[in-house]
């Protein structure tokens, strides 16, 4: 398996007539969840969540791929 | 005063209540002459319903303000003939263009596919679209325009409503059975019923820039992220007709509005954009703030709400008028068939179930796009940022690039007016959905959409319309003899259904794939180009059934 950057988000059971609207859903969660948080607590959720969505993912290649996207705009 | 349109001037007329001295009682009443409330007046009209529209000044909008008109508002401007003068006269487009900083990072096309007669948006400047409305009404002798009348005061009791005018001879009183308030977002009529609507506003400002200049941009919206010309901030550019252009400016809400309005702090905003020497002259200007809210309910007894009246979204998206113009749609049919005692007045209740469905639905695409464009927090500009440089290199960053998700009609999936599907159906022409233009031969267009007038309408569809079985034609020219009628149309790959029915062949199979057509399967569609429901095998009583569910007689 290697990194998957094509659209991916979807609902079970949920039916969609807009191409954008899966993506917006999952945005709108994301921003909400920090909703009222000071800037510490919301880096402190993201660090929580990406271990979360880590270890669901589970290969640790792909989560290197990941990592190294990531990284990229950084990397002098 | 614009230099490139004149405003007309309608003139005022002595109302009858004042030279005869009594107080009139009409059937329906609109107050307010914008897009929504002349697109009320002349569907109801076109059907020989006699309305009286009033409007409190004498001219059409001041100033561009709305621009981008869809092509669903489009395809029922069709349906009344203002479509084609819009078409005509507007900038039409299907690609909207996203940039970040210096670079491209997301572009979108309105149109789903080929084989649809209306673009995904034209760009008009609103006082055309008005005008245009205007000249249209005055076709119709069941539509009375009195300009200069201003309500000043509403009440009602469960039979009607009763409204106290104002005009430059003084005020009259009339009575109507029925008020359709389409007053805009402060919506007087609102405030004199003591009803509340309930939402939030957002903490920025924008400016508008109207600009005429000669430019060779393609006819595409565009929408910068934190350009170089504009740091930090948005901006949009659109181009109208008669060579204006709208340009959108993000301020801030720290932004003084007064300030920003003249034009010595307009032009070098607008000479940095441009970032040429390229000459342009300024035609309007205005700064916004906007709110994002609506009503519980929109009918209220004898008064019906439509438009901003009962609705209001950020302008990101053209939500406003287009959504408007689609409340008229939806209220049109339901109310001309109350007021002919073929549906009762309940049926008005499903005009306000859908339309706010539908207003949630734009409420909440143009908060997400407003949110996306003006981040609350330094997270949330984190996520943002990272989505914009993410989507130069990863296709599923591009699908969260939100610049504003521009109007479409909505689903009605959950409306008590649909009967659920008993076979099965590929494709998105549910029960509920708005129809699906496609190409056909043998109609009064080239167009689907262009057969369906304000009746009920029913599409059966064969491979050879001339093999129909006498029976088969009969069941279908017998839908017609009803009080509440529908109209058949045969679709078929050829030939011609007997018995005068009409036939559309579907030459290029579009409507064969869009609605998933086999022999046999018939749609009945709404006045509004709603499904209301399908079925594999024509059965003339569940058609009947089906159409007392979608007008309330149930």
């Amino acid at each position: 398996m290697s990194l998957n950057t094509q659209p991916n988000l979807r609902e079970p059971g949920k039916r969609y007539f807009q191409a954008y609207s899966p993506g917006d859903d999952f945005y709108e969660a994301l921003i909400d969840t920090h909703q009222g948080l000071s800037d510490e607590q919301s880096a402190a959720l993201n660090a929580r969540l990406i271990l979360l969505l880590s270890n669901h993912i589970g290969d640790i290649s792909v989560l290197r791929e990941a990592l190294a996207i990531a990284r990229k705009p950084f990397n002098n | 005063m614009l230099k490139t349109y004149t405003y007309p001037k309608f003139d005022y007329v002595r109302p009858p209540e004042l030279v005869e001295q009594h107080s009139g009682h009409y059937p329906v009443v609109i107050v307010g002459a914008g897009p929504v409330g002349l697109s009320m007046a002349i569907d109801l009209a076109a059907q020989g319903q006699k309305v009286l529209l009033l409007d409190n000044d004498d001219t059409v909008s001041i100033g561009s303000r709305g621009v981008c008109y869809a092509k669903r508002a489009l395809e029922v401007l069709d349906r009344m003939g203002c479509g084609s003068p819009c078409v005509d006269k507007g900038v039409s487009w299907n690609v909207g263009r996203t940039f970040f900083g210096e670079g491209e990072v997301f572009n979108f096309n309105l149109r789903p596919q080929d084989g649809h007669n209306r673009p995904g948006m034209v760009n008009l400047q609103q006082y055309y679209l008005e005008d245009y409305l205007v000249q249209r009404a005055r076709q119709l002798p069941n539509l009375e325009m009195r300009f200069k009348n201003n309500v000043i005061s509403v009440e009602q009791d469960d039979k009607q409503a009763t409204v106290r005018v104002e005009t430059p001879d003084g005020a009259y009183t009339l009575t109507t059975d029925w008020l359709v308030a389409a007053d805009g977002a402060r919506s007087p009529i609102r405030n004199m019923l003591g009803l509340e609507i309930d939402g939030k506003i957002f903490m920025d400002r924008f400016l508008i820039a109207d600009v005429i200049m000669k430019a060779d941009y393609p006819a595409e919206r565009w929408f910068w992220f934190d350009p170089p010309f504009h740091p930090n901030q948005s901006v949009l550019l659109h181009k109208q007709a008669d060579n204006v252009w709208r340009i959108d400016f993000q301020l801030g809400w720290d932004a003084d509005p007064e300030a920003e309005k003249k034009p010595e702090k307009v032009i070098p905003r607008i000479k940095a954009m441009l970032g040429d020497e390229r000459e342009f002259e300024l035609e309007w200007v205005s700064v916004y703030t906007f709110q994002c809210r609506r009503m519980g309910q929109f009918n209220h007894n004898r008064v019906l709400f439509v438009g901003d009246a009962a609705h209001q979204v950020s302008p990101f998206g053209a939500r406003g008028a287009n959504s408007g113009i689609q409340d008229s749609d939806n209220l049109a049919w339901k109310l001309k068939l109350v007021i002919d005692g073929k549906a009762p007045a309940s049926l008005l209740d499903s005009y306000s179930s859908e339309r706010c469905y539908a207003a949630d639905e734009n409420i909440m695409n143009s908060t997400r796009s407003t949110d996306f464009i003006t981040p609350k927090s330094k997270t949330s500009k984190a996520f943002r940022n990272a989505v914009l440089e993410l989507a130069q290199d990863y296709p599923f960053a591009r699908a969260l690039v939100n610049s504003g998700r521009l109007s479409v009609p909505s689903w009605l999936v959950d409306s008590p007016l649909n009967t659920p599907d008993e076979d099965g159906f590929a494709g998105n022409m549910v029960p509920g959905a708005p129809m699906d233009d496609a190409p056909v031969t043998g109609g009064k267009t080239a167009w689907l959409l262009g057969d369906m007038d304000t009746r009920f309408h029913l599409l059966h569809y064969v491979e050879d319309a001339g093999a129909l079985s006498a029976q088969q034609a009969q069941a279908l020219a017998g839908l017609a003899d009803h009080p509440i009628a529908v109209h058949a149309i045969v679709v078929a790959q050829r030939g011609t259904a007997p018995a005068g029915l009409a036939t559309l062949i579907d030459a290029q199979g579009a409507l064969r794939e869009r609605y998933d057509l086999q022999p046999g399967t018939s749609y009945l569609l709404r006045p509004d180009q709603h499904v209301a429901a399908r079925w594999r095998q024509l059965d003339a009583a569940k058609v009947r059934a089906a159409v007392n569910r979608a007008t309330g007689n149930v």
